[in-house]
């Protein structure tokens, strides 16, 4: 039998309910959890690896062009993914999106006033080497205002989405921008507990930025890892 | 070496094109979507849908569902399970409850088979959400598997009287077997959630 996955870290995890953001107040589970002994459907998960990703899919900066470049501070993101015994998460699929340069998502309900960029998609996959390591050329998103409380600004961020070797790994987290004066103000990053959330914020690394085309950014992310077998008496 | 674990964040209102972006119609392949099936996998085929709703019954609109399930003999298709799946049968389904006129998810699939002696058929179910800085893991049981349900070990943590809102009710229409489930987030029948 298979070790199964350490439990969701609840030191490190926002809580269901934050009423600073305010949609979690009808959203958020008001009995406590069950807990469970994992079985093998939750050991298991969805296997999806190269033969998913197509040649443009983690140049964000090109998989949406029409007639020209997009518009922004091109990016490079790149990182790791660990387990908590620091191990390389290999072949997982890592997904993201974005706004754009302007702060606007090309969502059909994304109402923001800001301009759409015709060359941006905002979408993008790809999947970890043997390192665990993942790597995206993009635009770096704009912040833009959201109707949680008078003057509310998301901080820029990508969302990334990881299912890791099993469900019980599934995370979906956001990446943010060292420095960014709108982090103290953000409801949804300050959702994070205080001693977890520089784990959200990623580095600029001059050695990832690629001269005469784009800055670069470090974001390791670190899944669950497997509990040690225990020793037969 | 110890590490901690990266914190999670909502997927916010705006997942669609980057994960369920052929449902919404953007122009970017999908890994997943509603259909699991083609005409080689073997089983039953089902319909499951319902709807997600909110501390005041109302269906949320930005949701996404994601189910896990085993195949028609229990197997999934994942290396940890050393039996073999049907062909191409990848047991993972995702659906966004944006683009259906009642919000509803609905996956085409089939019926799993048990996964293992004891354990009743059924589905793992992800449910992501804006307002949600956590996913939540719940399961979706069947109707017409009582027996099997009152002896799951998993069914057997739940408090008896919270145990319905695991089942899915199985009705017989004129275009297929479909099994229907609300998903509640908050009130009296709120949801069972696991912290798996």
């Amino acid at each position: 039998m298979t070790d199964q996955y350490r439990p969701r870290d609840w030191d490190s995890h926002p809580p269901y309910l934050h009423a600073g953001y305010k949609s979690t107040v009808l959203r958020s589970p008001t009995k406590p959890l069950i807990p469970m002994k994992q079985t093998l459907s939750e050991m298991t998960g969805p296997v999806y690896g190269h033969e998913y990703v197509g040649a443009l899919d983690a140049d964000l900066t090109k998989n949406g062009m029409v007639n020209g470049d997009p518009l922004g501070e091109r990016i490079i993101v790149t990182g790791r993914v660990l387990d908590e015994d620091g191990r390389p998460v290999r072949n997982t699929l890592v997904e993201v999106w974005q706004a754009n340069a302007a702060g606007r998502y090309i969502h059909k309900t994304d109402q923001h006033e800001a301009p759409l960029d015709p060359n941006f998609f905002g979408g993008g996959r790809c999947v970890t080497d043997d390192e665990g390591r993942y790597t995206f050329r993009t635009i770096k998103p704009g912040a833009y205002p959201w109707p949680n409380h008078y003057n509310a600004w998301r901080p820029n961020h990508i969302h990334f989405s990881l299912l890791g070797p099993s469900i019980a790994t599934r995370l979906v987290t956001q990446m943010y921008f060292p420095g960014d004066p709108l982090l103290d103000l953000d409801p949804i990053y300050q959702g994070t507990p205080e001693s977890a959330r520089e784990r959200l914020i990623s580095q600029f690394d001059i050695g990832v930025t690629e001269p005469n085309f784009a800055l670069g950014y470090n974001f390791d992310i670190v899944l669950r890892g497997r509990k040690e077998t225990p020793m037969e008496a | 070496m110890t590490l901690k674990q990266t914190p999670s964040q909502t997927v916010g209102p705006y997942f669609a094109y980057g994960l369920t972006a052929g449902q919404y119609g953007y122009n970017f392949s999908q890994i997943a979507g509603s259909e699991l099936t083609d005409e080689d996998t073997e089983g039953e085929r089902i319909r499951i849908e319902g709807r997600v709703l909110d501390g005041e019954g109302a269906p949320i609109s930005d949701a996404m569902i994601e189910i896990w399930q085993a195949d028609a003999d229990g197997r999934f298709a994942h290396p940890d399970d050393p039996r073999r799946p049907n062909a191409r049968f990848t047991g993972f389904g995702r659906c966004g409850t944006g683009t259906d006129p009642q919000n509803r998810f609905f996956f085409d699939t089939i019926k799993p088979g048990a996964p293992a002696e004891g354990e009743a058929p059924h589905f793992n179910m992800i449910v992501l959400a804006r307002g949600m800085l956590v996913h939540a893991y719940t399961r979706i049981y069947f109707s017409d598997e009582a027996e099997a349900n009152a002896a799951d070990p998993v069914m057997q943590l739940v408090p008896e009287e919270r145990r319905g809102t695991l089942i899915a009710e199985r009705v017989e229409t004129p275009t297929g077997v479909r099994y229907r489930i609300d998903i509640h987030m908050q009130g009296d029948a709120e949801t069972v959630f696991f912290d798996v």
